[in-house]
């Protein structure tokens, strides 16, 4: 068997071409720092595999076409970073009224406001907290690396037909610019099942069908919302995602996503190279969270470190998930400036020290 | 014996939610009429807009996605440009494409989005109750201008035929009423050739339809139809601004 072929490419760019090899062939999206390689990659190929690419005229228009698109059933992708991503929590929230499948990716930026154009991770309650108005939850998938970044993207075009859900890919603008060497590859599916009953393609020797959100009749709202949390339950029981790193025997687990995970793992192993026992708990679905596993590990460690760049956010998740005995401690900056691997080991060592591990 | 009227196949049975004397059951119709002319019921998907015309989908027997409030116009173009073997047709209130959906049936008619645009202008918010809306004429009363729409405060009523009529996008911009018989007859026959533009590929054309809300203009239907007739027309003339009579080749 021949070697996969490596390419080295940016981290935005390897989004952009797993969704066309995942048979995304449609983009409608709105020009942002800094995730602008996403359109432009999609722009130039495109055309070539029979795709169209359009730019809106705001995040508002692309998340609307997106849904006169995604109500076909095609695959279909926006993205955008901060400032677009609040312009479209609207459609978000359209988008799980109506459950219909896309893919979205936030390369966050600083915000709040015009903010700046460094990595944060302060949209992770707008990712998983929902923007929008109503009940609803999207799947919010973190990765942290290129390759990660090219995986999950195939996997978002996945889980939002299986779900009939609204997929969020949250990078940051770390991983959007960082090229580095990953390997493509081709899905055995590149298109939802043409047969879904709720399709929209014109009541050919059918009955019409229709996608709405709006329930009037009494009763039918609270039926539908139930609907929709049933649906979120399923894929609490079924599609968590987690990457644990020596987890099991730890004292202290760091709990980080994205591009901090990363770092962390470079902490990690100077940690336990300096003999602590610590491990990294990462979760890859920020929607549905770990919640389950994190109860479990804390059945056994009692001590939590969590790292985020921004204030403190997943910090309230993992507390919400563990035994009410464990103590969590928080390190956070908000953006812009990126703590290393020195900086996390310092901390790790100065919390092992504080819990008297 | 020849029967010489029927309920278009394009619509259900259902019978209308619309108040005595509103005009969206004619505009309802007329659209359906031109569907049936060219055989298109089973090929067409109508996007629904907010207010009182969202209920379309219990109307129109065709497949109908909801769009969220003024952004019809870009959820059909995202239909359109997957599906473009399809005719795709809003059907928009004068608050949801004059007031919030302004810069998405711009860009859409200035890209020459191949879409049909039914534009119901009736001066008002109706679903909610007779709000002020960007074409409520000057001294107009409404629930939120209950002193009449004053310039100086509110601006001027807003044409969006005229505005897009500006743009090199669209295949055909036109302005009808359906107050009189012969309105109707007018409208028909607009309505019917903005669907062609579609059918041939012309690109984006636009109907602006005025029509009556008696419920919060607070008249008959009478009164309300010679409103139209009296008031409306005079500030928005009918007629026909734009009309393709080729594919733009660039």
């Amino acid at each position: 068997m021949s070697k996969p072929k490596k390419v080295f490419t940016k981290g935005n760019e390897a989004i952009a071409m797993a969704a066309i090899n995942a048979g995304c062939r449609y983009y409608f999206g709105y020009p942002i720092t800094p995730q602008n390689e996403i359109p432009e990659y999609m722009a130039e190929h495109l055309p070539a595999v029979g795709g169209e690419f359009l730019q809106a005229e705001s995040e508002i228009a692309s998340i609307n076409m997106l849904i006169g698109a995604a109500a076909t059933g095609a695959r279909v992708m926006t993205s955008s970073s901060g400032p677009g991503i609040s312009l479209m929590q609207e459609g978000f929230s359209y988008f799980a009224g109506n459950e219909l499948p896309a893919v979205v990716v936030n390369m966050s930026r600083q915000g709040p406001g015009l903010g700046g154009i460094n990595a944060t991770q302060g949209d992770y309650f707008q990712s998983v907290k929902g923007g929008g108005h109503g009940d609803y939850k999207l799947i919010v998938l973190a990765p942290h690396t290129g390759q990660e970044l090219y995986d999950l993207t195939i996997k978002a075009f996945e889980l939002s037909e299986k779900y009939r859900i609204l997929t969020l890919v949250l990078g940051d603008a770390i991983l959007g610019q960082i090229k580095e060497p990953i390997v493509p590859w081709i899905p055995e599916k590149t298109a939802g099942d043409p047969d879904r009953d709720w399709l929209i393609t014109g009541a050919q020797g059918r009955a019409p069908r229709l996608i709405k959100s709006l329930f009037l009749a009494d009763g039918e709202m609270e039926q539908h919302n139930w609907h929709l949390q049933e649906k979120y339950e399923r894929i609490e029981r079924d599609d968590v995602m987690v990457e644990e790193v020596d987890a099991e025997d730890a004292d202290l687990i760091v709990v980080a996503f994205g591009s901090v995970a990363r770092i962390v793992k470079s902490a990690v192993t100077q940690a336990r190279e300096a003999g602590m026992k610590v491990g990294l708990v990462r979760p890859i679905t920020l929607f549905p969270f770990p919640r389950k596993r994190l109860f479990e590990l804390g059945d056994r460690t009692k001590n939590f470190l969590v790292a985020e760049m921004n204030t403190g956010q997943m910090v309230e998740d993992v507390k919400l998930s563990l035994p009410g005995d464990c103590r969590v401690e928080f390190y956070g900056r908000p953006g812009g400036s990126v703590p290393t691997p020195e900086d996390l080991s310092s901390i790790i060592s100065e919390t092992c020290e504080k819990l008297q591990i | 014996m020849k029967q010489v009227f029927k309920r278009p196949e394009s619509m259900t049975s259902k019978p209308f939610h619309f108040c005595p004397g509103c005009h969206h059951g004619i505009v309802h119709r007329l659209v359906a009429e031109a569907l049936d002319h060219f055989s298109l019921r089973e090929k067409t998907i109508g996007v629904a807009s907010v207010g009182c015309s969202v209920f379309l989908y219990d109307y129109f027997a065709v497949d109908v996605i909801e769009a969220p409030h003024g952004r019809a116009a870009a959820v059909a173009t995202g239909t359109k440009r997957v599906l473009n073997d399809k005719i795709v047709f809003t059907y928009q209130g004068d608050g949801d494409l004059a007031a919030i959906g302004t810069a998405e049936v711009i860009h859409a008619a200035n890209r020459g989005d191949n879409i049909t645009i039914i534009f119901v202008n009736n001066s008002i918010y109706g679903m909610t109750g007779g709000q002020m809306a960007p074409t409520t004429l000057l001294g107009q009363r409404s629930t939120t201008s209950p002193y009449g729409r004053d310039y100086l405060r509110d601006g001027y009523p807003i044409k969006m035929t005229e505005m897009l009529a500006a743009l090199e996008g669209p295949s055909l911009v036109s302005r009808v009423a359906v107050n009189t018989p012969a309105n109707v007859k007018k409208a028909r026959k607009v309505i019917r050739q903005a669907f062609q533009m579609q059918v041939e590929g012309k690109g984006f054309s636009f109907v602006e339809v005025l029509s009556t809300c008696p419920t919060n203009w607070g008249m008959t239907p009478q009164a309300a139809n010679n409103r139209i007739a009296e008031e409306m027309i005079p500030y928005f003339p009918l007629g026909t601004l734009k009309q393709k009579d080729v594919v733009d080749v660039l």
